[in-house]
């Protein structure tokens, strides 16, 4: 009989909690409302599901609780309820996976016009590399990794001359823009991971993954990762300002590029950086045993 | 033709006090000594998460608690749980201990290779204790064990700790496999006359589709174990790429760190139900049982235990949305895996049904059943926010997947092992429990764990990570998370602390508790029909018993008590 009680309450609690938390969805700074949509749908049918199930629950555990001389139903079973349950079953499921499929197609569609960002991690921190005039980022691996070339650039491609690079825990988005964010890690899984933008993506030694989106508000937001990466892993953070475009023009054009790094480094540096580019293949154990 | 069911053979009873109990080949010995064996490990990971929790709670309160040994009490208390525990207890336990007795066989077909199996699952579980000694101590990549970092500097056991982990691993699959093939076979070929498949108890489909799931899925992650072994200790790039880590080009080349959580996962993804479905059959059997009806569509239900073991193998990939595998395989996982909340569904309605028109006894297993639909109920809903791929990307490696996972497989399955705990414990030990403490143990536990994992999805929503030793500064985050988080911490401590009363319970019954009826609570399967309580070796004395009927006959209209035992004839025996 109590049990009967405390599930009809744990229900309502459930809700109450539900109602007052202080802790939902941060507010909303990207495009990416059609995730938050998915959720609600979801978050409505299954609230629903949980409250009528789980108070019926209670109800039937107090309805029929044992009581002298009472003696259950015998009833193997009814094809005709089970079907209808299974039949609204399904119409919950396709109730929630239509916004959700909805919004995924969007998520895997980048739009043509999406400004290339690349963000690199590495254990602990981020860097990032945006393409100069040409629209276009230059080759790099972790290869051509050198003291003077942290991101690990091509030195001979000369789409990558161009290339600012962004050697701080800070970037820079203009507002409104579309922008396809390429993530690169140096060393181990990572995660790009921004609450308030609501899409993430891992970082993956060895390929360049990515999402998309447009950020609609301006502002300072925190950069977590998202992705065990060892012990720093709470501490691997960034932040990313969103700001009008002639705002982040300025920022951008005070950066610099990966050319004008090659030309300051110190000769023995410069040749260090070219070596990296005669193997072509890297360093595998069979040629550098 | 003469089964091995029917085989009259003499039994070779042991003699001595260490073929009886140590090198025992009777089905019930090994049971319990898998059970004990997991408990006595599952009370490590226990504790870890305590540690855990205190740091969560109440940041840098224990100052040797470090980043670190943080993530290595995360590691081992995942895989401890998931494997050493909740697999070893419901398949090496249950598993061992309710199938012969339940299908009418004398023994497991292979005693032998039984007894080999605990034993070898007890040196996986000493391999993976030794991980806390090596130097540089055990793992902290987390119980996923994702490459590169497993075994890069950086991660806390990359030395040694991932070594132990992986060879207990593989040691650990061995030792299921030689259970694993005895559970399936004893089932296909040991059951007793008149058992047939569709008169079998539901804690037997599920503990049978269960094992054949742990066949097949298993190997994927025993060839994970190896090829990062060999990654780690013989140079091979299977998993790994040419990194720079540490200031330092990698001698690696070519492998893929995806192509691994595409192996831990074909298995990963399966083991939730491995460990679900002995849940799920199980609690069919006490609610039926306290309920006093027949499970409510008994023919659905074994074939939703069906289809979700089949559907559980093409669902991997909903745990890698944003793993940075090709974004398009999102539709088929989303899809497939909101269709295994169909089955899923058919089975809580079963239950709830089942209940419905019942004659409930409010005993203390059928308290924890109860609490168990609660608490899977919900665990299972929020499994649909997960899956579906686009409500994923921003709760993923949140707080909210931590409360969901463990109200779906850690606090549903561990209700249901208590509930079967009291509900079997007079078979097993031929005592009764003490009825307030049980009940004491099951409002601090069930109530307790709700009060921590609820609040879990509340800050995962807001987009606390997971995993994270220490929020810090953090500009959404706002100073109430610590409030929850303090508030999480006290609830966990409390159900920890509650458990003392379960084992209080357990021991001082097992002494002093009231002599048990070989059949107190009136159930029409086989395990409560023996000839001795508890069970001798061999189970039925001289005659093998004949079933009759289904394992669910109560309250059948007319009959003179309100459950017929499966081994009893037909009254007036018409011709069926």
């Amino acid at each position: 009989m109590p049990v009967a009680i405390v599930i009809a309450a744990l229900v309502v609690g459930s809700v109450l909690f539900h109602l007052v938390s202080p802790w939902w969805q941060t507010p909303i700074a990207s495009n990416w409302s059609s995730l938050d949509v998915a959720l609600d749908v979801t978050l409505w049918i299954c609230g629903l599901a949980f409250i009528v199930l789980n108070l019926f629950l209670a109800y039937v555990v107090w309805r029929y609780r044992h009581r002298e001389g009472h003696r259950a139903h015998y009833e193997p079973e009814n094809a005709s309820l089970e079907k209808t349950l299974t039949f609204w079953t399904a119409v919950g499921i396709v109730g929630m996976l239509t916004p959700g499929l909805a919004a995924w197609a969007k998520y895997v569609n980048v739009p043509q016009d999406a400004a290339m960002v690349e963000a690199v991690g590495q254990q602990w921190q981020w860097t990032y590399r945006y393409p100069g005039p040409d629209g276009v980022l230059g080759a790099a691996g972790v290869m051509h990794i050198t003291p003077d070339n942290s991101l690990g650039l091509d030195p001979t491609d000369p789409f990558g001359r161009d290339d600012k690079i962004i050697e701080s825990s800070e970037m820079r988005l203009p507002l409104d823009k579309p922008v396809k964010l390429l993530l690169r890690s140096k060393d181990v899984l990572h995660d790009f991971y921004v609450p308030e933008f609501r899409a993430k993506m891992d970082l993956v030694p060895g390929i360049v993954t990515y999402f998309w989106m447009t950020p609609t508000v301006a502002g300072d937001f925190g950069i977590l990762c998202a992705e065990l990466c060892g012990v720093g892993h709470h501490e691997m953070r960034g932040n990313v300002v969103v700001e009008p475009q002639a705002a982040f023009d300025e920022w951008l054009s005070e950066q610099i590029t990966f050319g004008e790094i090659l030309e300051q480094a110190s000769p023995a540096s410069r040749s260090e950086m070219f070596a990296t580019a005669d193997v072509c293949v890297g360093t595998s154990i069979w040629s550098n045993p | 033709m003469v089964t091995l069911a029917d085989d009259l053979q003499p039994l070779h009873h042991p003699k001595t006090w260490i073929g009886k109990y140590v090198w025992s080949q009777d089905h019930k010995v090994i049971a319990i000594q898998y059970s004990l064996t997991a408990v006595a490990i599952g009370l490590v990971a226990l504790v870890l998460s305590v540690l855990m929790r205190l740091q969560l709670g109440f940041p840098g309160s224990i100052p040797w608690i470090q980043p670190d040994n943080y993530l290595q009490f995360v590691s081992m208390h995942g895989m401890i749980m998931v494997v050493y525990l909740l697999t070893a207890l419901l398949l090496g336990g249950f598993g061992n201990y309710l199938i012969p007795l339940m299908v009418g066989a004398r023994d497991m077909v292979f005693p032998f290779v039984n007894m080999l199996s605990y034993w070898v699952y007890l040196l996986s579980v000493i391999v993976l204790v030794a991980g806390f000694f090596v130097p540089g101590g055990a793992t902290g990549a987390g119980w996923t064990l994702y490459p590169p970092q497993a075994i890069t500097e950086g991660t806390p056991g990359y030395q040694w700790g991932i070594v132990t982990m992986l060879v207990s691993l593989a040691i650990f699959i061995v030792a299921f496999t030689m259970g694993g093939l005895n559970y399936v076979t004893t089932v296909l070929q040991a059951r007793c006359k008149g058992m047939t498949m569709m008169r079998m108890p539901l804690s037997v489909w599920g503990i049978f589709i269960a094992a054949i799931m742990g066949l097949l899925a298993f190997p994927a992650l025993f060839v994970a174990a190896i090829m990062m072994l060999f990654d780690h200790l013989a140079g091979t790039s299977f998993f790994m790429p040419t990194i720079f880590s540490m200031g330092q080009i990698s001698d690696t080349e070519g492998g893929n760190p995806i192509l691994f959580q595409h192996l831990f996962w074909f298995f990963g993804h399966p083991e939730v139900y491995i460990v679900a479905l002995p849940a799920f059959g199980i609690v069919s059997d006490l609610i039926s049982v306290h309920a006093r009806r027949n499970i409510f569509g008994y023919r659905m239900m074994v074939w939703a235990i069906v289809i979700i073991g089949g559907l559980s193998f093409v669902v991997w990939a909903h745990h890698m949305y944003v793993s940075g595998m090709n974004p398009y395989f999102g539709f088929f996982f989303a899809i497939s895996t909101l269709i295994i909340a169909v089955p899923t569904a058919i089975k809580v309605y079963n239950w709830l049904l089942t209940l419905w028109r019942g004659d409930i006894h409010l005993r203390v297993p059928m308290l924890f059943a109860i609490a168990f639909i609660f608490t899977f109920i919900h665990g299972g809903l929020t499994g649909l926010f997960l899956g579906n791929v686009s409500v994923d990307v921003p709760l993923s490696d949140t707080m909210f997947v931590v409360g969901h996972f463990h109200m779906v497989m850690g606090v549903s399955p561990v209700l249901v092992i208590f509930g079967a705990i009291y509900h079997w414990y007079p078979k097993i030990t031929g005592r009764m429990y003490n009825k307030t403490l049980g009940q004491m143990h099951f409002w601090f536990t069930f109530l307790g764990t709700y009060a921590t994992y609820l609040p879990m999805h509340y800050i995962g929503v807001l987009g606390v990570p997971r995993r994270y030793y220490a929020l810090g500064d953090t500009s959404f985050i706002p100073d109430s998370v610590s409030t929850a988080n303090a508030g999480i911490t006290i609830a966990a401590i409390i159900v920890f602390v509650a458990q003392a009363l379960f084992f209080i319970n357990l021991t001082w019954s097992y002494f002093r508790g009231k002599k048990a009826d070989p059949n107190p609570w009136g159930a029409s399967s086989l395990e409560w029909l023996t000839p001795d309580t508890p069970p001798t070796h061999g189970n039925w004395g001289e005659k093998l018993p004949t079933v009759h009927r289904w394992a669910y006959d109560y309250s059948v209209p007319n009959a003179e008590r309100d459950f017929i035992p499966q081994n009893e004839p037909p009254s007036n025996e018409p011709p069926s």
